[in-house]
Parts: structure tokens; C-alpha cells; sequence
């Protein structure tokens, strides 16, 4: 390089000076607009996820000021549970059920709104309504429907000369009385999430396959439904989370019971981190949630996504 | 007939296909079979539509009706009458106008406070030039994958060392930020032409400026869908608040539903319908008026997401 010469050097020395005072402003004004929403997600959401990791190493009570190291002892307790088969398998089912359910019967609406059929906005909004309401609320009006005694449900199936199963008490009604609640409330979103995917399906594409003589039952599963797989990769990542993550209509409905057959992954971290106070426990069973929610997430994006871009 | 037929041709590009296959695709459309299957359409989303609102009717039904009209056989469609009984006893039992209050308050502040972050981290991540803009949005991205739920027991722990249980403050502070409208903000922004901020940066416009005069006007449909849905799930929001609020002053509605069925008992039909037709009701009636910019707001996140 050798030495420049006064006369170059200066401007260049002035430049980049200029740019490390413009990089500093621009990382002042980043701070000053996205450090707010990027501190509170720091503190209340990063924080406490490897805050968990580390009190489910522990054996430790809510506000207790004694807490012991236990290495992966709240794990093998858990995994050594005999309840935990039970937790697993009805998280998996409710999971499987509503996931599964409320995809084919939102599409099943979706296409049966996405024809021009008069008073289909009225159907739209009524099935979309219970998707807004509060999640306690919905289960205190469907444990009144569901009463075996005085219910709605039980005058309907007497009409059928059927008598009302003991929804609250047998098995294994009380989760199939959740998982149908779940549908109820979620299907009219589906539907309205399938219903604007199969509107940007352009008409045209139909039309030629109807012309090329394919029926309707072949331009669904071969024009229509391939369109829609981004939409429903997008359904199955969000329901799958959202059931993982379901609690307020099982706290309204049967409160984890009974004898625990309604008891999620979800609800056993609110039961052992609450309701007993065992935080370390609780923190453990949280992690084992976080990882399979993690676990699916990915197994989804892996397997599920390669299949729906295809052209 | 043939006029439907031209049309349809003019709107395909290019008919290749011949004549027979034409008259076979014209009666399929018109054939009787369509006709029964809008028939057979009907009668089921007419039976869909009656299973979905009829039990929010039998609520508000149920709501006005006395203990002994619930639960005596045969069942009455209608109330004796149509008065307020049951609603009075929901606010004779808890503090019915503040949990009414609490609910308006915190869903107002949390969702102000939610939707100015998200504008101002998505303005940032798109428009301001550094050089970890990557790993900034990769942070970002990942709180996505992190439930919710797995953070209460140890934020639970914080809020109790500060001494912000049964406090506004810690109903509201953990959930200020929001990974996802952020995200559906940064969306909206990306599509815009970076010439319009390029001028006003010409012009000398600080960033502050250019966020709320230029790019918060032009993405008013994203930022109103993205407050709607927001509003809806703060309004509904339940694990935390109960955990936080001991006391019915501090608490909101749907905490406020689970602490009068714990007071009257799961019996009390009449009283537990009443305030929960409280908490269904303005909810579903503010949803008819904002329906459009609601489902907007739902359907960008699947769409373009």
C-alpha cells in the first residue's frame, strides 16, 4: 500500500468516519424503536425459557426459600410416573382429534361456502362467532348443554329415545365432550382461513380442468387441494400448537377430571406448578412440553413442507 | 344456455377442447345433480348453522330463567318472564361493573402497547440499516416456537419477587410484547415501495417521522386487522390473570366467571348463565360490527404467512 499522500487520505479517513457515525445513529435509532418490544421479550419470554430448563433440575417449591439440586431427577420421576402414560396419550388424542377434525370440517365448510349459495354470509358469521368468545365462558355454557340431568343435549337425544351418557363421569366421554367443544369453537375459523385460500384459487384453472372433462370429485384433489397444501401446512403447525397449549376449556369443563382422564400436559403444569406448588416438577413437565411441541413443529416443517410446494 | 356458454369460453384463455367435451361440461353444471347437491348443501348448512348458534340462544334464554324453569322437565323454550334477577345476583355476588372496568382497562393498555412495539420493532427490522438486522429477526422468529405457557412458573416467580401479584402492573407487563403481530407487521412493511421512504429521507424526515406520517397510514387495514385480533385475545385472556389477580377487585371477567361459579356453586344455572351471557354477548355483538378487518387480520397471518 505504501504511504498515501496527504490529499487522498483525508477524504477517505472523513468518509468512513461519516459512515461509522451514520452506523452508530442507525443502531441508536434500532435500540430506540425495537429495544422495547425486543427487552420485554427478553425478560418475559427468553428469560423464563431457560429460566425452566434450570428449576426443572431442581427439587423446589413455589415461594419456598429452599431448593435442592436434583440433576434429572423431576425427569425420571415423570417419565417413571405411572399417571404419565395416561397424560401423554390424552394429549396426543385431543391433539390428533381437534386437529384432525376441525381441519376436515372447516374444509368441508369452506367449500360448501365457497359456492354462491344465498345466506352464505350469515352461515360465515355464525360459525365463525364461538371463535372470538372466551374459552371459560364457551365451557360454562356447554357443561349446562352437556348435563346429563337438564341439559339441551340430553332432551334431543331423548327425542332419538337415546338417554344422555354420564358426559362428566364416565369413561370416555368426558374428553370426547372436550375435544367436541374445541371443534365447535374452532371450525368456523378453519373454515374462514380455507375459505380465503380457495378464493385466490384462480377460477380459471378450474374451468379448463372441468373442460379437459376431470369432474369435480378429480379438479378438488388434484387442482384444488394441492393449491390449498401452503394453507394447510399453515392450519396444521398453528391448531397443533394451539391444542398443545389448550387449557381454559378443560378448567372450565372438568378442571383436569375426573380421576385425572381429562389431565393434558398443559393442565398437569398448571396443576403441579399451582395447585400443589411443586415448581421444579412443574418446570420439568413444562420442558418436556416445549420439547415435543418442538419436536412436531419440526417434524411438520421437515416432512409435511416439501410436499406442499410442489408445482 | 349458450349465452353462459360464450361467456365461459371468453374468460379461458385458450379452448382446446373440442365440441362433445363442451356439452358434457354443460351438463354437468346445469344438470340436475348440481341442483341436488345445493339442496343437499342447504339442509346441512342449515342443521351447521343451527348446532353452532343455538346453544349461545339457550344461554341468553337460560339466563332469565329461575332455577326450578332450568330444572324441571319438560323444558320451557321461553322464560316466565323477562326479568333481571339472575343478573342481579351475579353483581350482588361479585364486583360485576369493576371486573367489567378491569376487563376494558387491561385489554386497552395491553393491546396499545402491544401494537406500538410490534410498529415500532418491524419499522426498525425493515427501514433502519445495521448489521445484525438478521440474528435480530432471527430472535424474533423463535419466540414464535416458544409457548406461551411454559414461561408462567417462572415468570410467576419474578412478578412474586417484585411484589406485582394482585397488581395491574402484573396482569399487564409480561405480555407487552408480541413476536407475532410484529411479524405480520414487518410483512406489510417489506411490500411497500422503498421509494416512498427514500424521499422522505431525502427530505430530511427523521425515522420517527417516516414510521407514523408515512408507513403507519399506508398499512392502516394490517395495523386495524392485527388490533382486532389482538383485542380478542387479550380480552379473553385467562391462565394469567387468575394467577395474578387474588382479589376480585384486580380481577377480569373471564376470571371473574371462574370465581362466581367457586362462590355460587356449579348448580346455580341461572346465575352462572347470566354472567356468562355478561361475558359472550358484547363480545359478539362488537364482532358483527368489525367482522371484515377481524377475518382480514386472521387471514394475512395464513396467506401470506
Amino acid at each position: 500500500m505504501g504511504s498515501p499522500t496527504l490529499g487522498i487520505a483525508v477524504p477517505e479517513t472523513r468518509r468512513a468516519t461519516a459512515r461509522r457515525k451514520k452506523l452508530r445513529r442507525n443502531i441508536g435509532i434500532f435500540l430506540l424503536l425495537a429495544g422495547p418490544n425486543y427487552l420485554v421479550l427478553m425478560v418475559f419470554t427468553y428469560r423464563p425459557m431457560f429460566l425452566s430448563f434450570y428449576y426443572s433440575l431442581l427439587n423446589w417449591n413455589l415461594g419456598s426459600q429452599m431448593a435442592q439440586f436434583v440433576g434429572l431427577g423431576n425427569y425420571a420421576e415423570w417419565f417413571n410416573d405411572p399417571e404419565t402414560p395416561r397424560v401423554l396419550l390424552t394429549t396426543l388424542l385431543y391433539a390428533l382429534c381437534t386437529v384432525a377434525g376441525g381441519m376436515a370440517g372447516g374444509l368441508a365448510l369452506a367449500l360448501a361456502l365457497n359456492r354462491k349459495l344465498a345466506g352464505r354470509g350469515i352461515v360465515r358469521t355464525v360459525t365463525f362467532a364461538p371463535y372470538v368468545l372466551s374459552g371459560i365462558a364457551v365451557g360454562f355454557l356447554w357443561i349446562y348443554i352437556f348435563n346429563p340431568n337438564i341439559g339441551l343435549l340430553a332432551i334431543v337425544l331423548g327425542w332419538f329415545d337415546v338417554a344422555s351418557p354420564e358426559w362428566f363421569t364416565q369413561q370416555p366421554w368426558p374428553l370426547l365432550m372436550i375435544i367436541v367443544v374445541t371443534l365447535w369453537k374452532h371450525v368456523g375459523y378453519v373454515a374462514l382461513i380455507y375459505l380465503a385460500g380457495l378464493q385466490s384459487v384462480p377460477q380459471d384453472l378450474r374451468d379448463a380442468a372441468a373442460l379437459d372433462g376431470a369432474g369435480t370429485l378429480r379438479t378438488f384433489s388434484r387442482i384444488t387441494l394441492p393449491l390449498l397444501g401452503p394453507i394447510t401446512f399453515f392450519l396444521l403447525i398453528t391448531l397443533t400448537l394451539s391444542a398443545l397449549q389448550s387449557f381454559d376449556l378443560i378448567r372450565a369443563m372438568t378442571n383436569g377430571g375426573p380421576l385425572g382422564s381429562t389431565k393434558t400436559l398443559m393442565f398437569q403444569v398448571y396443576v403441579e406448578g399451582f395447585q400443589i406448588g411443586r415448581a421444579g416438577y412443574g418446570s420439568a413437565v413444562a420442558t418436556v412440553l416445549f420439547v415435543l411441541l418442538l419436536v412436531i413443529t419440526v417434524i411438520q416443517m421437515k416432512f409435511v413442507e416439501r410436499r406442499v410446494h410442489y408445482q | 344456455m349458450t349465452n353462459a356458454l360464450t361467456q365461459r369460453r371468453g374468460a379461458t384463455p385458450a379452448p382446446t377442447a373440442t365440441d362433445p367435451a363442451i356439452g358434457r361440461h354443460r351438463r354437468r353444471r346445469r344438470g340436475p345433480g348440481s341442483v341436488l347437491l345445493d339442496a343437499g348443501l342447504y339442509v346441512m348448512l342449515l342443521l351447521g348453522t343451527l348446532v353452532m348458534a343455538f346453544p349461545l340462544i339457550w344461554m341468553v334464554l337460560a339466563s332469565f330463567k329461575t332455577n326450578s324453569e332450568i330444572s324441571t322437565l319438560p323444558l320451557q323454550l321461553l322464560p316466565s318472564s323477562w326479568d333481571l334477577d339472575n343478573f342481579v345476583a351475579v353483581a350482588n355476588s361479585i364486583p360485576l361493573p369493576r371486573m367489567i372496568a378491569n376487563s376494558v382497562a387491561i385489554t386497552a393498555v395491553s393491546t396499545l402497547f402491544k401494537v406500538l412495539l410490534g410498529l415500532g420493532c418491524a419499522y426498525a427490522l425493515v427501514f433502519v440499516e445495521v448489521p445484525f438486522k438478521k440474528i435480530a429477526f432471527t430472535v424474533l422468529l423463535f419466540t414464535l416456537l416458544i409457548p406461551g405457557q411454559i414461561t408462567i412458573i417462572p415468570n410467576y416467580v419474578l412478578v412474586a419477587g417484585l411484589d406485582w401479584t394482585n397488581t395491574y402492573a402484573g396482569i399487564i407487563v409480561p405480555g407487552l410484547a408480541s413476536a407475532f403481530g410484529t411479524f405480520l407487521f414487518r410483512q406489510q412493511f417489506m411490500q411497500l415501495p422503498h421509494s416512498l421512504t427514500e424521499a422522505a429521507e431525502l427530505d430530511g424526515a427523521s425515522h420517527l417521522r417516516r414510521l407514523f406520517q408515512i408507513v403507519v397510514p399506508i398499512s392502516a387495514p394490517t395495523i386495524a386487522a392485527v388490533t382486532l385480533v389482538t383485542i380478542v385475545s387479550e380480552w379473553n385472556e385467562y391462565l394469567w390473570p387468575s394467577l395474578i389477580a387474588r382479589t376480585p377487585e384486580l380481577m377480569t371477567l373471564p376470571v371473574g366467571l371462574t370465581h362466581l361459579q367457586d362462590l355460587e356453586g356449579v348448580q346455580n344455572w341461572g346465575v352462572l348463565l347470566a354472567a356468562t351471557t355478561v361475558v359472550t354477548v358484547p363480545m359478539l355483538v362488537i364482532f358483527l360490527f368489525v367482522q371484515r378487518r377481524l377475518v382480514a387480520g386472521l387471514t394475512t397471518g395464513a396467506v401470506t404467512g
